[in-house]
C-alpha cells in the first residue's frame, strides 16, 4: 500500500514522525456507533476513520466499504467520504490489507487496531486527531473529529454524531 | 454608434465580431469532476446559452478531444448533438486527471471587390485565409480568434500532465489543482497568454443555478503581474470560469466591446492592417462542500 499526499510519503512517515520506536505493541480500541434510522430505502453507510497529526500526512486505519461488490464497484462511491477521499483516501488502492472491511450494521461497531500492524502506525507522543467520516448512499454524510493527546501511556477521547454517527469512542494503551 | 439589438450590429459589426456564442456563456459539465475506483464513465452535456448551466439556446456541435492522465488522446463516445445540447461519454480506465475540451480557432472578416463589401466564409482559419481573399480585393479587415473551452475530471489523485501548456491562446496552470476546490479555501490558478504569464486578465466567475435567483453573485477578478488569481467559492457548486484580455461586455450589449486592443470602430475605412485577434478560455468547475 502505498499513501501519498502532497508528496509526502506515509510510510516514510510510519518509520519518522509517527513512530515511537520498537516499544510495547499500542492497541487502539475504536468504537463507532451507527444510527438504525428509520428511512425507506436504508443502506448501511460508507466509514472512513483516520488519523490526524500537524505536520503529518493523514493515516487510514479503516475504510468499510463495499468490498465484496463484483469488479471492485463499490469502490465507486468511497469519493462520497469526502473529506476523507481528498485527505488520504484518493492515493490509497482498494481494497488494502488491514484497513478496508465491510460496511457495518446499525449498532456498535468495536474494532481493536494494534500499531505496526495493517494499518494502524505506532504512535509517537504527541496531539493526534481521530476522524470518523459516515456518508450513507441516498442518505446524508457526518463527520466527527475526536483529539487526543498521546502521552505514550493511555488516551482517550470520545465524541457523539446527530445524524449519520452515533456515539464514538477511543482507548489507546501501551 | 450605439448597437442595441444583433440584428442591427450584425451588418456593421461582423467584420470584427465573434462568433454568435461570445454573446452568449459555453460551458460544458461533467456528470462527476471527481471518481474514485479504476473504471468509470463520466457523460458530459455541451452547450451555449445565457443562464448557467441550462441549455436553451445552442449546442456546442464540435467533438471534443480527450487527454488522458498519461498525455495520450482519450476517446469520446456517444457524441449526439441535440437542439439545446451535445452530450458524450469518456470512459475513465486511467488514474489521475483527464482534460476534455476544445479550442477553436477560426478567422472573421472582409473585403471589398468592386466596391462590393463581402464577408469571409465562416469557419474559414487562418491558413485557409489566403485563398478565400480574390485578388484585387481591397479594405481587407479580418479577426482571428481562438477560444479554448476545457473541463479537468480526475479518477483517483490529481495529476498535472494535461496541463503542460501548448503556447497558443490562454491556457490554465494549476497552483490549486481544479479538481481539488472546497468552500472556504481560496483557489489559485495561473494564466499564460501563448506560454507566458499574463497579467491583468480580466477573469470572471459566475456560480450555477441563475435560473433560481435575482443576484448574478458574478466575481470581476483580474490575474495578477505573474498571470496568477485567488478565487473565494462563497457555495459548493458548478462554477463558470471565463478569462479574456479585455473587459467582458455588459449584459445586454451588443456592440463589439470584446474586440481586441486597438480594435477601432468598425464603421468606415480602415485601412487593411494586422489582423485583429480575440482569445478566450472557459472551464466549469467544481467546488465541493468541506
Amino acid at each position: 500500500m502505498q499513501i501519498r499526499l502532497t508528496g509526502l510519503t506515509v510510510t516514510a512517515l510510519g518509520a519518522s514522525a509517527l513512530v515511537a520506536g520498537p516499544a510495547a505493541a499500542q492497541a487502539l480500541d475504536l468504537t463507532v456507533t451507527i444510527p438504525r434510522l428509520s428511512v425507506a430505502e436504508y443502506h448501511r453507510p460508507y466509514v472512513a476513520v483516520w488519523l490526524e497529526k500537524e505536520g503529518v500526512a493523514p493515516r487510514t486505519i479503516q475504510v468499510w466499504y463495499d468490498v465484496n461488490k463484483a469488479g471492485g464497484e463499490g469502490t465507486k462511491w468511497l469519493r462520497d467520504v469526502r473529506q476523507w477521499w481528498r485527505a488520504s483516501g484518493r492515493a490509497m488502492a482498494f481494497p488494502a490489507d488491514g484497513v478496508t472491511g465491510a460496511t457495518r450494521a446499525p449498532g456498535a461497531a468495536k474494532v481493536r487496531l494494534v500499531g505496526g500492524r495493517g494499518g494502524m502506525p505506532t504512535l509517537s507522543p504527541g496531539n493526534y486527531t481521530l476522524v470518523v467520516e459516515a456518508a450513507r448512499e441516498v442518505g446524508g454524510r457526518e463527520l466527527l473529529r475526536l483529539p487526543f493527546a498521546w502521552n505514550g501511556s493511555s488516551a482517550t477521547a470520545s465524541g457523539k454524531g446527530a445524524t449519520e454517527l452515533g456515539a464514538v469512542s477511543l482507548t489507546l494503551k501501551r | 454608434m450605439n448597437l442595441r439589438t444583433p440584428l442591427i450590429a450584425i451588418s456593421a459589426v461582423a467584420a470584427l465580431a465573434a462568433p454568435a456564442a461570445l454573446a452568449h456563456r459555453m460551458w460544458m459539465i461533467a456528470s462527476s469532476t471527481t471518481v474514485s475506483g479504476t473504471d468509470n464513465w463520466v457523460t458530459v452535456d455541451a452547450a451555449v446559452s445565457n443562464d448557467l448551466f441550462f441549455f436553451d439556446h445552442q449546442p456546442i456541435r464540435v467533438v471534443p478531444t480527450v487527454t488522458q492522465p498519461d498525455g495520450t488522446a482519450g476517446t469520446v463516445e456517444n457524441h449526439a448533438v441535440g437542439k439545446f445540447r451535445a452530450t458524450f461519454d469518456v470512459h475513465l480506465t486511467q488514474q489521475g486527471t483527464y482534460r476534455i475540451g476544445a479550442v477553436s480557432q477560426n478567422v472573421f472578416g472582409s473585403y471589398k471587390l468592386n466596391g462590393e463589401s463581402k464577408m469571409i466564409p465562416r469557419g474559414t482559419t487562418a491558413d485557409k485565409l489566403a485563398s478565400v481573399i480574390p485578388a484585387g480585393a481591397t479594405d481587407v479587415q479580418t479577426s482571428e480568434s481562438l477560444s479554448r473551452n476545457e473541463i479537468y475530471v480526475t479518477q483517483g489523485a490529481p495529476t498535472t500532465t494535461v496541463f503542460k501548456p501548448a503556447g497558443k491562446g490562454i491556457e490554465l496552470v494549476p497552483v490549486t489543482h481544479p479538481n481539488d476546490l472546497v468552500v472556504g479555501e481560496a483557489a489559485t490558478f495561473q494564466f499564460l497568454l501563448d506560454g507566458k504569464p499574463a497579467p491583468d486578465l480580466f477573469v470572471t466567475v459566475i456560480p450555477g443555478g441563475i435560473r433560481y435567483r435575482d443576484n448574478l453573485k458574478q466575481q470581476d477578478l483580474k490575474t495578477g503581474a505573474d498571470g496568477k488569481v485567488s478565487i473565494n467559492w462563497p457555495d459548493p457548486g458548478l462554477y463558470w470560469l471565463n478569462v479574456t484580455p479585455n473587459r467582458p461586455r455588459e449584459e445586454g450589449q451588443g456592440g463589439p466591446g470584446m474586440g481586441a486592443p486597438g480594435a477601432g470602430s468598425p464603421q468606415g475605412g480602415r485601412p487593411a492592417g494586422p489582423p485583429q485577434r480575440r482569445v478566450s478560455y472557459v472551464t466549469t468547475l467544481e467546488v465541493l462542500a468541506p
